[in-house]
């Protein structure tokens, strides 16, 4: 094995990223043993999640989130189709950026994670027993749900803002009003019920027609906070690329969630249009969708005291809370320095009218100075995005330079670059953006890999990258392609997982409507030009094992999974079925298959997934007749 | 001889009896023995306990499993309603009670060696009825079996562990047969204490 450390020679403790001289050996996780921890990478286009083992960067994992999958029938079968219902219809794909973990008392709490769909704005839970999919919630009054899904301190809300600003409510009006003020962008107050999770939306805020890109909620003293960002502050809409670069500073929203609750509650926001779904799926039972209209929408001027905008170079991507809850890292990815708001600052000022330098829709614009705590300098170029390791360093993600860089909060001195291969977006630290870090390992999450791997046509493997952040200096420990673009991660020691990942749906709680739990209840029923079949599997069998049905027919299998055993799921396919592709159904756990019976003939049906010595033989048929 | 059996036991003597007695209550709530099953398929394992009066897998879902991968081979299910010795079972624990009530309250020795007669007589015929009946459960195989392994049988250990294809089975006395065996040990040393004490009063 040949381990040279990657020496880049750089001066100004640039571009040291030595692979460590023993990383074969602090990423080798013998076989039987265990990762460390979980790594939650968000798909980008591909709109799904996959979970890696850290360190040994192992895939485990898919979950389907936005888009459908074809492997176990997550958006195809009657059970879970509803859950990619939206206003606009049915739609089976998403772009996934941002992976939020639930927290209590901004600390990680093991309960769920939360993802977001930018291209039809929505926003998932994903149970983090089954490591499924259980909820999507679709915004109303947003296009392009990028800013989200940020958690507060104690999961009371999750985040989500507009990124590109439209007529709100819709409207096909001349673009150019846009530079008019006519378009504008929302913040959404999306609450999660404590016990059970579920999604509503509570509130919406108005503001100025900007694009929101990213943002992160306080912790602390700054638990009522939450801090967006915001770019095309010039509302260019022709060659955004240029219009959108012009000005020195685009803003940090600094939005008080709780004031905003308090002006709710007195009344002061109104009834608003908007409609949207919400689609949930109870344990083991099909998914229910709802359709809902109208939200409660408040206007900044309303409520004053809830919004103040604070100045930030160049075209701010990330912004990001340290640990303690007293610094707000700006990313401008035009900017040639790191901003880093001081929380304090931001309440000793925002009140004082010579702190301010005007307002925009009633929301203050304060003064850059008034709320900075420091600048990096020369970090790098295009930073993005920060992360801590709660020893103190902030690690920031450079995509221009593709580089990492370690620096410290309070001397803003930067201590080390490392190179990142290449075009850094997101990073992640197990923990980094709670209030406890647990540090050691980090990964950046790249957008471009050119020649890491070998060639595999015009579209090279996504890539990211792990490094050891526990001694001094940050060490290169691996490379992994990922699944989709790995838009941002969250990492979670895997002692708050393992042990509670649930093994089977017990069957005596299966409450779903078609399901069986006996092999002598299997029976097949007609009801007019419907069939229903009411099915059981169990190594090596199903009953019914032969089953006719007439020509036009539509056939409801419902399935039923009699095992009770961990890892004995069976699945189920039709020979040529138009519509439907696999299901994968967990012991004790009923789904549906409905087909059309096709022109006459003997259809096979048979187990898909190789669940036992006599698998090849669970297999059975279906004749159609005329 | 004669003597030794129509000794009156002594007071802490006959207290232990009164102890052995509401040890074997015990035994209605624990289980008596335990089958453990071993393969790399099953890193979690599986097991089987056995009650006075049912068949318990180890875990909740344990003996369903067990069946499954029985049935390839041809074994019966296994259910406790499949054994009728766990209708009665019950009832001779009971009886080892009552004997130990009625020695508390007519503290002779004859009447511990009786017990210790009646517990020896009854484990022998238990653990023959067991070796009987997972005689019958590993060779009394269905023909239409889906896997025939020529010559095999599948009959647990009686006690200790065999290797059955890739499946180590282990078999051991659990809680309920250690009180058992203990009990028989307190007996037997009550006995011996007793003429002991005859002895030296000579």
């Amino acid at each position: 094995m040949v381990l040279i450390g990657l020496g880049f020679g750089c001066k100004n403790g640039a571009a040291t990223a030595a692979l460590a001289s023993d990383a074969a050996k602090r990423v080798y996780v013998a076989p039987g043993e265990k990762d460390e921890v979980y790594a939650f990478l968000s798909g980008g286009f591909s709109g799904q999640m996959s979970v890696y083992g850290i360190p040994s960067t192992r895939l485990f994992k898919i979950i389907p989130v936005f888009s459908v999958f074809p492997e176990n029938g997550y958006g195809y079968d009657e059970e879970t189709k509803n859950m990619l219902k939206t206003s606009h219809g049915y739609v089976p794909w998403d772009d996934s950026h941002h992976i939020e973990a639930s927290m209590t008392d901004g600390k990680q709490d093991g309960r769920w994670l939360f993802l977001n769909a930018n291209n039809t704005p929505r926003l998932a839970r994903i149970d983090l027993r089954s490591f499924e999919t259980k909820e999507i919630i679709e915004i109303p009054n947003s296009a392009g749900n990028h800013a989200s899904p940020f958690a507060t301190e104690n999961t009371e809300y999750l985040m989500a803002a507009t990124r590109f600003s439209v007529p709100i409510p819709q409207a096909s009006i001349p673009i150019e009003n846009f530079s008019k003020g006519d378009f504008k962008g929302t913040v959404s107050m999306v609450k999660v019920d404590p016990k059970s999770g579920r999604l509503s939306i509570e509130l919406q805020i108005l503001v100025p027609g900007f694009d929101y890109d990213l943002s992160h909620c306080g912790k602390g003293k700054s638990h009522d906070w939450c801090f967006f960002t915001s770019y095309n502050s010039e509302q260019a809409y022709k060659m955004i690329e240029v219009g959108a670069s012009k000005n020195d500073k685009d803003y940090i929203l600094a939005f008080n969630w709780v004031r905003a609750k308090q002006c709710l509650d007195q009344g002061k926001a109104s009834n608003f249009g908007g409609e949207y779904y919400r689609n949930y799926l109870p344990e083991n039972q099909p998914a229910i969708s709802e359709k809902l209209s109208g939200v409660k929408m408040l206007q900044p001027k309303d409520c004053p005291g809830v919004m103040y905008y604070m100045p930030t170079p160049k075209s701010p991507h990330g912004t990001d809370v340290d640990p303690t809850g007293e610094y707000i890292v700006g990313g401008g990815k035009l900017a040639t320095v790191i901003p880093v708001h001081s929380f304090s600052k931001l309440m000793e000022v925002k009140d004082k009218p010579e702190h301010r330098s005007g307002m925009i829709m009633d929301i203050p614009i304060l003064k850059y100075e008034s709320t900075l705590a420091g600048e990096v300098k020369k970090p790098c170029l295009g930073p993005l995005h920060t992360e801590f390791d709660g020893k103190g360093y902030a690690y920031t993600s450079c995509f221009v330079s593709s580089e990492v860089v370690k620096w410290e909060l309070g001397t803003w001195e930067v201590e080390q670059h490392l190179p990142a291969y290449y075009s850094v977006g997101h990073l992640s630290i197990v923990g980094g953006s709670s209030k406890e870090p647990y540090g050691k390992y980090l990964i950046a999450l790249n957008k471009i890999t050119k020649d890491r791997y070998l060639p595999v046509g015009m579209e090279l493997p996504q890539s990211a990258q792990l490094y050891d952040i526990s001694g001094g200096k940050a060490e290169l420990l691996s490379d992994f392609p990922t699944v989709g673009e790995p838009h941002y991660s969250q990492m979670i020691p895997a002692k708050l997982l393992m042990d509670k990942a649930a093994k089977i749906y017990p069957l005596e709680e299966n409450k779903h409507p078609y399901a069986i739990k006996n092999e002598k209840d299997a029976r097949v029923v007609r009801e007019g030009n419907t069939v229903r079949v009411y099915m059981t599997q169990i190594r090596s069998h199903f009953k019914p094992d032969t089953i006719e049905v007439r020509s036009g027919d539509t056939v409801f299998f419902h399935v039923t999974n009699l095992e009770q055993d961990y890892d004995i799921p069976h699945g189920f396919a039709v020979g040529g079925a138009p519509e439907m592709p696999n299901l994968l159904i967990m012991p004790g756990q009923t789904r549906t298959f409905k087909w059309k019976a096709p022109k006459p003939g003997i259809y096979p049906f048979y187990c898909t997934d190789f669940c036992s010595a006599l698998h090849q033989e669970m297999q059975q048929y279906i004749r159609v007749l005329p | 001889m004669l003597e030794l059996l129509l000794k009156k036991i002594s007071k802490m003597n006959r207290l232990l009896i009164l102890g052995v007695g509401l040890l074997f209550v015990s035994v209605y709530f624990l289980p008596i023995w335990h089958i453990s099953l071993d393969a790399p398929q099953y890193p979690e394992g599986l097991g089987m306990k056995i009650w006075i009066d049912k068949i318990t897998g180890s875990s909740t879902y344990d003996l369903q499993n067990i069946n499954l991968l029985n049935h390839y081979i041809g074994m019966h299910e296994i259910v406790s309603e499949s054994v009728p010795e766990l209708l009665f079972m019950p009832y001779v624990l009971g009886f080892l009670i009552f004997g130990a009530f009625v020695t508390f309250l007519h503290p002779k020795v004859y009447l511990v060696i009786l017990g210790i007669l009646n517990i020896v007589i009854l484990g022998i015929l238990g653990m023959y009825d067991f070796w009987r009946w997972e005689y019958n459960y590993g060779h009394n195989l269905n023909p239409e079996a889906p896997i025939i392994v020529p010559g095999m049988a599948y009959q647990p250990p009686l006690l200790g562990c065999k290797e059955m294809l890739n499946i180590t089975a282990c078999s051991f006395p659990s809680w309920g047969g250690i009180i058992l065996f203990v009990s028989l040990g307190i007996l037997a040393l009550i006995v011996w204490n007793e003429k002991r004490r005859m002895d030296v009063s000579k």
